[in-house]
């Protein structure tokens, strides 16, 4: 009698761990951390809206990666090319609309960037669908020959980029009305580095709500989790997959604009640049979490910003020394994926 | 012996180079609970992976519901009417109770697409769940985990039911309510395969039992027969510990 009372307790107890927050406290750490360091509140505010802007960028490209990672084990080393194809795209777009980007008329400078970044979206939507096809879905399961094969992918897709669009940088200047400074007391706030930001937001927003409220979210979180348990309860999680994978493709070319206009120019070897940082935040976030993809994105681009400013030699390794930090903390990231 | 539901026939499974499976003969007759017991590593999980797709006969012949299911991918198994609690029970642990639920139930696309009534008869078997309903799985205890994972498989009809050792590392009163929701399924007319190493929490359940060792099906008759006869369970059960030694 007294055990089965014993056992009701037990099954009624409830769970008392609490979610883990912890990693949301490091961006107003780090930030707070920076602020006496830079000595002056205005240059902060300056450096953390540019740091914010890398990030969100950086997160908009890296959260197709992580995911595509999380639900079938694939390290697409390739990724970067699609950065690299958004960004030509949108010089090809907005080159022959100067006429709209030259206007002072925010709304023209919109309706012309609008088709850029579309452009960007389903283009490299659509050669992610071919490279799944082609490259990846052929080497399923075996990493080593993925790394190769993508690593291929990504030097081959290169050299076809520069086939179309030469082997030169090609500048790709701002709208008229996304350049120049906002003014908030001394600090300057670059209005694109702004603009970055809201986007970037939005877009974080928009994947939460689909990965939140979505059976297809759910489906995708729970494959991270345990993809053949998916399949157990009768979904083709490889259909997932494709579109998970086509839909972080073009992600990366919508990122790819943004970069570029980021830098002002684009070159051929962009992507390939972009991939070492894209690794090193999925690392930090936890591979296969996009929560913790946001948090590293975020930290990445404020800590590049800080170390510039601070401690330019230390700028050329901040980013891997971050990691490094991240990783003896918790040597599976942000948020580890608990799977299988 | 009702008309089987599910028959294997001289099924073979090799894991990479390891050969598990030996010729599996095995029949689950419609409306009944067959048991398959069996000491560790006899072939039992395996023989369920086997039959949900997870992994490929090399050769024999898994028959479900009339049709030929030996090929088939995982999903479409599903889809034909099998659902599955593997051993690890497979709880998306990040995820709520009521989201493992609306998962399984494949109908709905949202919470309350799912049938009411077959929700509430779920909540009569395991009223655990709804005071747990939108806490993270993961945090449960290994008992309501296990519900968890029983209810997720319950919560569309579906023809037949494998179980991985339901009753492994729970707490013997919680082992006793797991009986009595397994006695609630048997009354609602589910079939249901279930592979156990408790041979108690087996002879209250099971109608049929098939006992396996090296990979086959060494043994398969009526569980009242063999919980009578004790000199056959110390040849099976007995003669497989010997074996271990």
């Amino acid at each position: 009698m007294k055990s089965s009372a014993t056992a009701g307790q037990a099954m009624d107890a409830l769970p008392t761990v609490k979610p883990d927050r912890l990693p949301l406290l490091l961006l107003p750490v780090l930030a707070l951390a920076a602020l006496p360091l830079t000595g002056s509140f205005s240059t902060w505010v300056t450096l953390t809206f540019a740091g914010l802007a890398m990030g969100m960028i950086i997160f908009i490209i890296a959260s197709g990666l992580t995911l595509v990672f999380g639900l079938m084990d694939v390290l697409n080393f390739g990724h970067g090319v699609f950065i690299t194809l958004g960004a030509f795209l949108a010089t090809s777009v907005l080159g022959r609309m100067t006429g709209w980007t030259e206007s002072e008329s925010l709304l023209r400078n919109l309706l012309a960037l609008l088709p850029a970044m579309l452009a960007a979206v389903v283009v490299a939507g659509a050669v992610g669908l071919a490279f799944e096809r082609l490259i990846i879905r052929p080497v399923y399961g075996q990493p080593l020959k993925q790394i190769m094969i993508t690593m291929g992918g990504m030097i081959v897709g290169v050299e076809l980029i520069k086939v179309v669009w030469g082997a030169q940088a090609i500048p790709l200047p701002l709208p008229a009305a996304f350049r120049g400074s906002l003014l908030f007391g001394d600090a300057a706030v670059e209005k694109y580095r702004l603009i970055a930001v809201v986007v970037g937001l939005g877009i974080f927003l928009a994947m939460f709500w689909v990965l939140s409220r979505t059976k297809v979210g759910l489906l995708i979180r729970a494959g991270v989790q345990d993809r053949e348990m998916v399949e157990s309860l009768g979904y083709r999680i490889g259909r997932l997959f494709v579109g998970v994978f086509v839909a972080g493709s073009a992600l990366a070319g919508l990122g790819g604009v943004m970069w570029g206009l980021y830098q002002q120019s684009v070159t051929p070897e962009m992507g390939g640049q972009i991939n070492v940082l894209l690794f090193i935040v999925i690392i930090i976030g936890g591979m296969g979490s996009v929560g913790g993809c946001f948090i590293g994105a975020l930290m990445v681009g404020l800590v590049s910003n800080y170390a510039g400013f601070l401690a330019p030699k230390v700028a050329l390794f901040s980013n891997i020394l971050l990691m490094v930090i991240i990783l003896l903390w918790r040597p599976q990231g942000l948020y580890s994926v608990g799977k299988r | 012996m009702n008309t089987p539901l599910l028959k294997l026939d001289g099924v073979h499974t090799h894991i990479g180079a390891y050969h598990i499976l030996h010729g599996v003969d095995l029949e689950v007759a419609q409306g009944e609970l067959t048991v398959l017991l069996g000491r560790n590593g006899a072939g039992k999980t395996t023989t369920l992976r086997t039959i949900m797709g997870l992994w490929h006969a090399s050769s024999g012949r898994v028959q479900f519901d009339g049709a030929d299911i030996t090929a088939c991918a995982t999903p479409e198994i599903a889809h034909r009417g099998l659902s599955y609690v593997p051993e690890n029970m497979g709880i998306f642990a990040d995820l709520s109770v009521a989201e493992n639920m609306l998962l399984a139930a494949r109908g709905a696309r949202r919470l309350k697409d799912i049938d009411p009534k077959r929700l509430d008869w779920v909540f009569g078997l395991f009223p655990a769940l709804k005071r747990f309903w939108q806490h993270p799985a993961g945090l449960l205890s290994g008992g309501q985990k296990q519900m968890v994972a029983v209810a997720r498989a319950i919560i569309e009809p579906r023809k037949l039911l494998l179980v991985d050792e339901p009753s492994k590392g729970l707490a013997p009163a919680i082992i006793q309510n797991m009986v009595e929701a397994f006695r609630e399924l048997k009354r609602s007319d589910t079939t249901i395969l279930l592979v156990e190493q408790n041979f108690n929490f087996a002879r209250q359940l099971g109608d049929q039992v098939a006992v396996m060792d090296g990979g086959r099906v060494v043994h398969a008759g009526g569980m009242a027969a063999l919980a009578a006869d004790e000199g056959l369970q110390q040849q099976l059960l007995g003669l497989s510990l010997a074996a271990h030694q």
